[in-house]
């Protein structure tokens, strides 16, 4: 993993917390499990939400064998909703409270996704002046 | 006899719009597993079904995991 992939992954979670207030955590993560950035304090609850949602993925992807796999899902419980979202590489898992709002909460983890998979802005060098150069 | 017929059926409407508003707050969410596909189909599944029974306990998981964690500031 690559720092910047980290602290691209930071940078959209930490935007995704500000646009939403229905997700009350979310991780990114990626093909293999491992946790690119989080919202949680706790690593190996980051690392549990992350491994659920890769499990959820797999396991509802086993119940269609022919045609396109599945590209997200939502688990609705009364204490809660889960949210996952496919990517290729990147996938997010989320938590909601009680009913939210499906379709605003897909479009911002989707939003999530392509921010954290966005190419940070090149980072301009000072040019030196030329009586430096010269010296 | 006309104002007695009106706040009649004021109350009836009073005690069927209260009925239906206890019952909506109060009704039991059952788990719900909707899954989308690729090809833009989407398919839901119920409590009960082996599908929503598969999914639901790692969906359990990931609200543990996420409420015994608190957020990073």
């Amino acid at each position: 993993m690559l720092a910047s992939e980290t602290v691209d992954a930071a940078q959209a979670l930490a935007d995704l917390t500000e646009i939403s207030s229905q997700i009350e955590a979310a991780v990114l993560f990626d093909e293999g499990g491992a946790v690119l950035g989080s919202t949680l304090a706790d690593d190996q609850a980051a690392q549990a939400l992350a491994r659920a949602g890769a499990e959820l993925l797999e396991r509802a992807g086993d119940f269609r064998s022919d045609g396109d796999g599945v590209t997200q899902l939502e688990a609705s419980t009364p204490e809660g909703s889960v949210f996952v979202v496919g990517g290729d590489p990147r996938r997010i898992a989320a938590t909601t409270g009680p009913a939210p709002t499906v379709g605003l909460v897909f479009y911002d983890l989707k939003s999530c996704l392509r921010g954290a998979a966005e190419e940070p802005p090149p980072t301009k060098r000072p040019r030196r002046k030329k009586a430096e150069d010269e010296a | 006899m006309k104002r007695k017929l009106l706040a009649l059926l004021g109350f009836g409407t009073g005690i069927f719009a209260g009925s239906v508003a206890y019952r909506r707050s109060f009704a039991r969410r059952r788990d719900r597993v909707d899954v989308y596909f690729g090809d833009g189909s989407m398919v839901s599944f119920v409590e009960g079904s082996p599908e929503a029974d598969t999914l639901i306990p790692v969906a359990r998981e990931a609200l543990a995991a996420a409420h015994r964690s608190p957020r990073r500031t």
